[in-house]
């Protein structure tokens, strides 16, 4: 196809063509960082979170008050829950991944060192791991008599030196000792220290509010928590029988003691999909944006397109009458087309890695990885050819004959 | 002449159907998606008391340790000790003042066979309801003598008074409030500032309804109602002794009349943080004095993705005003013959300029039609999105009128360069080619 034509007419009509450019621009930038955001959101959405998830259940019950009988009313519970049918382990703890209520704190390696190494945070509640189905990968879970009571160590600083060690997951692991065996090392909490006994595949935070970097920074305490200071009973059972399990787990606590508020009965699989909604519904609007855009610049491609053609009608004429095919036309609209999008995929890349920096700056994002780039061309390649084969398909049927009349 | 541009682009517009109807179709979607957009955001970063929020300011202390301390660059921290909230309070520094944290509170209705149910409270002192010109629809606030006795009393919202008493006059009623009586002192008017800038940082909700029952601190305090959120920057080892333990969880808004109070005000502060740094209970020196808007930005209560919609409404709306504006020019160069008549009939190229631009407008005003339909659809998406502020995205009178500014506005933008094009084609060669 010989480009000088095509160069020279688009050159007698600059602002028509700049308009294309600017447009086929603008679509790719956006198109290619709106891509970008919905890849990240649903990444997010499929965050690891270590534990059985199709198979745990959540209770959270209403603690009102200090009950004097808290650490027996929790055993109580406990004892009749691994009663109910299909569950096959029960606890109480202290925080559920995947909800916004979570207990922190500083980790150090050393005593004396001034700043904290990182934050993390801190699960609590007898027979959490199992339950949970959180994976060991090196080391044990803790023994029966390791676990205290969380009450009594609360309100007593010399108890708190007793609670002597935690399990923590691989990437909390990794990062404190690079390449290192955890076990058997020391972190400090505060004044207190406390060894490292077992470490777990994953295990995620409850709340991301450290940012998803952070999600994995987890730690398990051998203490058994009461009704006093824990509200939440995980429950383990097989994934069809998870809504008969919390019907009867819920009669049961009820009857137990039927002042009590049943807050909320859940699965995890609900409690998860409850927390990554926004993301979700972001990714959706961000698809109708993209739809959206598309839309728009294909229309005004095949207005522009259709009114170059028409305007255009007696030199496609000359041009038939002086021999030129069907198919001549055709190409000549398309390789027009081909080479208007070029330039404005091009502009487009440099201003989609503007967008990518600003965004990188103000939002916390990582940068636009580099495949974008092909993809988005190829689509908005595609978008022109298939805007542009309409105005072109009634260009190629303009008849010779055009080229004898005047217009 | 204004009825002859008008009946002329009607006329052209009417001749090019499909032109039209994609530059109406495109201009449309772009202002929809931009005043959907707008509408959250300017629901988000609106002004919750408007006509208080330039004298309410919220003062911020740094009671950390030293370590990790940059100088200038540190914030203060964003919530209070009990210890330093009580000494700003009793200093009477500023015209009101006030400490509040958030709870909750297990209700007990006092009609047979109901259940009790959670609702939100507020624990906080007697300057509150009016410092915030919260309204009374029965009785009134507490005074700072029940704050220091801490009376068994209660202020509740509009809401917890009609679902409790069917709406009635309850002042001088109990209720029951996690298992101890409390006599109802007031009830509010339904108020619920949005967002609830009070509760920044304290760990509530932004939207919404607002609280249901206000409690005195002291009294809230004694049956040992704990605030949401508490942040503990030294070892703890009693957490339920919080007034005493090294633990901030309480919010202190100061109301200030005028800018020399607040010049004052920020003095006093600092020299307070130097007064407890020569005591040796702080090492920071660093305070803050926001005001309500101020405290708002810092808290950062439009939240991202809202900003980074935003965004792409406007990216979108410029491709679709570029759009519009290729789509005219393809319509005026293809009419260069009939201007070419009227230019040689008399028109001045001032004539053909406004031509075209009311050609442009019209198309705008249908976009702004169109786009104001798109609005509300996007704003009926918004409302069943999972975010706390979705039930009240509406679109009110003045995003109304918006709508329609932005419309015009986008349109006439985009009708200057083919206008123009149109006004400089000399009449001679367009009639000689016809």
């Amino acid at each position: 196809m010989e480009l000088g034509p095509i160069l020279s007419t688009l050159r007698r009509h600059k602002i028509p063509a700049l308009l294309l450019i600017l447009e086929i621009a603008l679509t790719c930038a956006i198109v290619c960082n709106a891509v970008f955001l919905i890849s990240q959101r649903l990444e997010r959405n499929k965050m690891v979170s270590g534990v059985a998830e199709h198979e745990l259940v959540q209770l959270q019950v209403a603690n009102i008050g200090k009950p004097a009988n808290a650490k027996a009313r929790a055993q109580e519970d406990l004892a009749l829950l691994r009663q109910v049918p299909g569950v096959t382990a029960a606890a109480l703890v202290n925080q559920v991944p995947f909800t916004n209520s979570s207990s922190n704190t500083s980790i150090k390696l050393d005593p004396t060192q001034k700043l904290p190494t990182l934050n993390a945070t801190m699960y609590m509640g007898e027979s959490l791991i199992g339950t949970y189905g959180a994976r060991l990968v090196a080391g044990r879970d803790f023994n029966a008599d390791e676990y205290m009571d969380f009450d009594a160590m609360r309100s007593d600083p010399d108890l708190q030196n007793k609670v002597g060690s935690v399990i923590i997951t691989q990437a909390m692991a990794e990062r404190l000792w690079p390449g290192e065996s955890a076990l058997g090392k020391n972190i400090y909490l505060g004044e207190t220290s406390v060894r490292v006994i077992g470490v777990m595949q994953a295990l995620i935070r409850p709340s991301l509010f450290m940012g998803d970097d952070a999600a994995q920074w987890t730690m398990v305490f051998p203490l058994r928590m009461s009704t006093a200071s824990a509200s939440r009973y995980v429950l383990r059972t097989a994934p069809e029988q998870r809504d008969r399990v919390l019907e009867g787990a819920a009669k049961v606590l009820r009857k137990a003691d039927p002042h009590r508020i049943i807050l909320k009965k859940e699965t995890l699989d609900d409690i998860r999909s409850d927390f990554f909604r926004n993301d979700r519904a972001m990714a959706g609007i961000l698809v109708g944006v993209i739809v959206a855009l598309l839309a728009v610049t294909a229309l005004g491609i095949v207005g522009l397109a259709s009114f170059w053609v028409a305007q255009r009608r007696r030199t496609i004429g000359v041009r038939r009458a002086l021999g030129a095919t069907r198919r001549n036309i055709l190409n000549y609209f398309q390789t027009e087309n081909f080479l208007l999008a070029t330039i404005g995929i091009a502009l487009g890349m440099v201003l989609a890695y503007g967008i990518n920096l600003f965004l990188m700056l103000h939002y916390e994002l990582p940068r636009l990885p580099a495949v974008y780039f092909p993809v988005g061309a190829i689509v908005l390649w595609l978008i022109g050819q298939a805007a542009v084969l309409g105005p072109a398909l009634r260009a190629a049927a303009v008849p010779p004959v055009v080229a004898t009349r005047s217009v | 002449m204004f009825a002859y541009y008008l009946d002329l682009a009607l006329r052209s517009l009417r001749r090019n159907k499909v032109l039209t109807t994609l530059m109406v179709l495109a201009l449309a979607l772009g202002i929809g998606a931009t005043i959907t957009t707008l509408t959250v955001l300017r629901l988000l970063s609106g002004d919750p008391l408007p006509q208080k929020s330039a004298h309410l300011f919220y003062p911020q202390l740094d009671p950390n340790a030293k370590d990790g301390y940059i100088v200038g660059q540190t914030k203060p921290a964003p919530t209070m000790t009990y210890v330093d909230a009580m000494n700003l309070l009793h200093a009477h520094r500023a015209v009101r003042q006030a400490a509040m944290a958030l709870s909750q509170a297990k209700i007990l209705p006092q009609q047979g066979g109901k259940h009790p149910f959670f609702s939100d409270a507020v624990m906080t002192t007697a300057d509150f309801f009016a410092m915030f010109d919260a309204p009374f629809q029965y009785g009134g606030g507490w005074t700072a003598a029940d704050d220091d006795s801490g009376a068994q009393l209660v202020v509740i919202a509009s809401f917890l008074n009609d679902k409790l008493f069917g709406g009635a006059d309850s002042v001088g009623k109990t209720i029951r409030l996690n298992d101890r009586d409390f006599r109802i002192v007031g009830v509010l008017k339904p108020w619920a500032p949005q967002p609830r800038f009070y509760a920044q940082d304290l760990g509530g909700r932004s939207y919404g309804d607002g609280d249901a029952a206000f409690l005195p601190l002291r009294t809230a305090r004694a049956i040992d109602m704990g605030p949401q959120d508490t942040e503990c920057y030294a070892a703890v080892t009693d957490i339920k002794h919080l007034e005493t333990a090294p633990c901030m969880w309480l919010g202190v808004w100061v109301e200030l009349a005028d800018d020399t109070a607040v010049a004052d005000y920020r003095s006093f502060l600092s020299g307070y943080a130097q007064q407890q740094i020569a005591q040796g209970r702080f090492e920071r020196p660093e305070t803050a004095l926001l005001d309500l808007m101020g405290w708002l930005r810092d808290q950062q209560v439009v939240p991202d993705d809202v900003r980074l919609q935003a965004g792409l409404a406007f990216g979108f709306l410029l491709i679709c005003v570029v759009n519009t504006v290729g789509l005219l020019l393809a319509k005026c160069l293809r009419r260069s013959q009939e201007i070419g008549v009227r230019r040689a009939l008399g028109a001045t190229r001032r004539e053909i300029f406004t031509q075209f631009m009311v050609e442009a407008a019209i198309v705008g005003m249908a976009g702004g039609v169109l786009g104001l339909l798109f609005a509300e659809l996007g704003l009926l998406g918004i409302r069943h999105q999972p975010a706390e502020y979705a039930s009240l995205a509406h679109l009110d009178l003045g995003m109304f009128f918006f709508t329609f500014v932005v419309a015009l506005g986008a349109s006439l933008i985009a009708g200057i360069l083919p206008a123009w094009r149109a006004c400089v084609l000399a009449p001679a060669p367009q009639l000689k080619a016809a």
